[in-house]
Parts: structure tokens; sequence; C-alpha cells
């Protein structure tokens, strides 16, 4: 990809925006390898997700490669091509 | 013979009032809740009134999580639902998710949500869409959200009938309840004021092209002109008599005694329209007859021509002026599939409260021989009480409520 990767701070604010956050729930490093599920989130809210980091970031993300990365670190890592 | 299915709680979001109290309290002073539109600019369409919920702020009720994916009215939906349980105490956490039901009314599913994501897709392109979208326009998304919410997953549907369907709703949690169920979450709360929604309104028909918010929606009367449309609606908690008494609920609203639906013949066959087989056979069903009821909650189209049909089979059944009749929702509006249920609760607390809410705005034309409350409420002694709900497509619903014994 071209440009700044992106960060768990950058995919914090894509989730609250797309999907909201679970009451009690704070994203942040602590959370990189915490699954998507257990933070409330389910791959409606990861395809959402994925379209907003598509058309933000210009990245190309499949809906695949998005619902099935199941911690942060491996949707971030799949975004920054990593 | 099985237990009684009763109504075991109440949640109201009404234009007239946003929770019970507010609009029971409202319906009874007779304060209307029809207003101009606020939820988009209504200035270039013929009919500019609606009725809209009062001072609902849907992160004081709901967690962050499903705003992103809620439709308003859908988001009116759980906020009932979470007042009707709790109304009636059920903890669901502390019965079984199988024992427990959601059957929910819809006309037209999450209008404003689709209106917003199809202005994005033709704006934007179809990456600017909503995920989300696949699932809030939806007829059961209603249904759906709230069983997720409350962990209920016994028998669940959505019930699509236009405005009979607040009643076709109650009348399938009755029928899953005697196959065994405990509990089903039923009703309706709807709302699809919007652009799209208006022309798609419009395109019906029957909206009032009056813009005086007294003289717009008046049934029965002389000067009926079409309706003004409105959001919101009630969600009642229904229940077998003995599982209530079970969990300890002794004091239940009414007993859902009968229930008749029908489908009107074709347009042109000249065969009568299916209104009073609904009602015989509502009474039937309860095992009533028309010298019984107390009291009569009409649909109230205010299209002269549907008002005479509804004026009729009430005059036939029950004589002229032979029960008190009235329309709260000339307070509210037409609620599509909100109206019927929200007149089951108006049904249930008038009969708790010996009290007949009032029609208002409307003097009641005298050929329809109607013994109509207008004005102010009236006290009586109720046991009985039959609601009216017609859904356009044909649709034609009775309910007939009972004091609990």
């Amino acid at each position: 990809m071209s440009g700044q990767e992106i960060t768990i701070d950058d995919l914090k604010r894509v989730l609250t925006e797309a999907a909201g956050v679970e009451d009690g729930v704070e994203i942040g490093s602590d959370s990189l390898d915490t699954e998507f599920e257990e933070l409330g989130y389910d791959s409606l809210a990861l395809l959402e997700v994925a379209g907003r980091i598509q058309r933000e970031y210009g990245v190309e993300l499949d809906d695949d490669t998005a619902t099935s990365a199941r911690t942060p670190r491996l949707l971030l890592s799949a975004v920054n091509g990593g | 013979m099985s237990a009684p299915v009763v109504i075991t709680g109440v949640g109201v979001t009404a234009p007239n009032g946003l929770g019970t109290r507010d609009y029971w309290s409202a319906t009874l002073e007779g304060r209307s809740g029809i207003d101009v539109v606020s939820r988009f600019d209504p200035e270039q369409y013929p009919s500019r009134l609606a009725g809209e919920v009062p001072g609902f702020e849907p992160t004081e009720h709901l967690p962050r999580k499903l705003i992103p994916q809620t439709d308003h009215m859908t988001r009116l939906a759980l906020v009932a639902a979470d007042w009707a349980i709790a109304d009636a105490g059920v903890v669901p956490e502390e019965l079984s998710e199988f024992d427990m039901g959601v059957v929910t009314a819809s006309s037209s599913g999450g209008f404003e949500f689709g209106h917003r994501e199809l202005q994005n897709l033709c704006a934007k392109g179809n990456e600017y869409v909503s995920a989300y979208q696949s699932f809030a326009w939806f007829y059961a998304v209603n249904t759906g959200q709230i069983s997720i919410r409350n962990g209920m997953r016994g028998p669940s549907g959505v019930v699509v009938s236009d405005q009979a369907g607040g009643l076709d709703a109650v009348a399938q949690a009755r029928r899953q309840i005697r196959k065994g169920v405990e509990l089903v979450v039923s009703g309706g709360v709807d709302g699809s004021i919007c652009p799209w929604g208006w022309v798609a309104q419009m395109a019906g028909g029957r909206l009032s092209p009056v813009n005086d918010a007294e003289r717009a929606y008046l049934p029965f009367d002389s000067e009926a002109a079409g309706h003004v449309p409105g959001e919101g609606g009630a969600i009642l908690l229904v229940e077998d008599r003995e599982a209530a008494r079970r969990r300890g609920a002794d004091d239940v609203y009414a007993e859902v005694a009968g229930y008749g639906a029908t489908l009107d013949p074709p347009p042109g066959s000249g065969r009568e329209p299916g209104l009073r087989r609904a009602v015989e056979l509502a009474l039937r069903d309860a095992s009533v007859g028309p010298d019984e009821v107390d009291a009569v909650f009409a649909d109230a189209a205010a299209v002269p021509e549907l008002d005479r049909v509804e004026a009729e089979v009430i005059t036939e059944l029950f004589g002229e002026y032979g029960v008190p009749v009235t329309a709260p929702k000339t307070m509210t509006g037409r609620l599509y599939s909100g109206a019927a249920a929200l007149d089951l609760v108006a049904a249930v607390l008038a009969i708790r409260d010996g009290v007949v809410p009032p029609t208002v705005n409307v003097s009641g034309a005298p050929e329809y021989a109607l013994d109509l409350v207008v004005g102010s409420p009236r006290a009586a002694d109720l046991g009985t009480a039959m609601v009216l709900a017609r859904g356009q497509g044909g649709f034609n619903s009775a309910m007939i409520v009972r004091r609990p014994d």
C-alpha cells in the first residue's frame, strides 16, 4: 500500500464509527490480540469496518480477508500489507 | 381447555407521550402529538403533519453499540420492549431462552435508515452503503433485535399486514403460547417519517392534505379527508396465565379473549368488506355477545367510505349509539403497524382505570349513528373492550380484551 500505516488508534476510531463500542470495552494497544468477538464485533461489523477502511485509506481489502481476521493485530496486518 | 393468555406488561412510545404514564395522561387529557414534521423538511410536500415521538434520545436508553445498526423505529421498539419486560416484572435471564418468543408487526421496515443508505449509494457509490443496511431496513428487524437484546430464542416472527398488524401479532403470540411457549414479546412499533417513506405514503392516497393540526385527521366527521401518519406504538408482554402465576405475577392487565381476522374480497366483486366477519369471529372466539362489549376502539380511517363501512358494522352489530366508540389515535396519527398495539394498550388501561379515552377534534357526523366519546374521557365500568384495525390491502382484524378474573 501507499501512504501511512494504519494504527490501532485509527482502527479504534473506525470501529467506533462503524459499529459503536460495547459498554465497558476500551480498545487500545492492550486489545491488539483480543478477539473481535470478545470485543463485541461480529462479522457484519467487520464488513462495515472494512468498507470504511477502504474508502478512507484507499486500501484494497476484500470482504473475506476482513471478516476472517480474528483480532485487531491480524486485521491491521492485512490492511498494512504485513 | 388451555389457560387464558394474558397481557402482563406494556411499553409505549407514542407521539403524545414517551412511556406509558405520559401517553396515558396525555390521552386522557386529550393532548395531541400531531404537529409539523421535524424529522425532515416537509415544505415541498402536500402533507406536512405527523405524530412524532417527543424527547427520545436513544443513547439515554440503549447501548452505544446498537446505534450504528438501528433505524429510529427499531430504537423506539427496543426501548418499548425494555419497558414492557420491566413492567411485567420479567427477568429474561431467569427464564429458559427457548420459552420466550418475539412476534412483532411491521409495515415497511427501517425506511429512514434505508433512505440514508440509498442516498449514499446514489450520491457516493456502493462502497458507502452501510453493511447494516442488510437488516436494518428489514420487516423482521424489530423482532430480531428484541430477541438478541433479551436472549429470547423461542418461536418468533413478524406479521406484515399494515395497520391490522398490531392485532395480528398479538394473535400469533397467543397461538405460540397455546402451543407451549411461556411468554411472547409482541405488539408493534413503526415509523417512516423520512422523504422516502413520505412519498410511499402519499402514493397510498390516504394522507390528509389538510395542514392544520386540529383539522387534518377527522375520522367519522363530515370533514374527514384522510389521515396524518405517526411513529411509535407499543410492545406488550403476552403470557400464559399459569406461567405468569408460577413466576409470581398475579397482577395482569387483561386477558386476550377473542380475535378474528379476514381479508376483503377483491375490489369490484360487489361482496361486502370483511370487517363484519372479523368482528363476529372475535366475538365467537371470546364467547361474548355484542351486548357484553363495553367499548370499541375504532380503526378510524378518516376516509369517508371506510368510516361508513366501519360505522355500519358497529351499528348493525351493537345497535345505533349502542356502544361507546373512541379513536384516541386522533391524538397520535395513524402509526401503521404500531397503531393497533397502542390501541390495545389504551384498551387495557381503560379497563384498569374504568374510563374511555376521548376522540379529539371530531364532532361526529350524525349519519354514522355512533356513540363517539368526544372531547373528554368518559367514566365507565369496563369489563370487555374491542379493538378494530384495518390495513391497506384489505386486512381486517378485531381483538377482544377482558378484565382478568
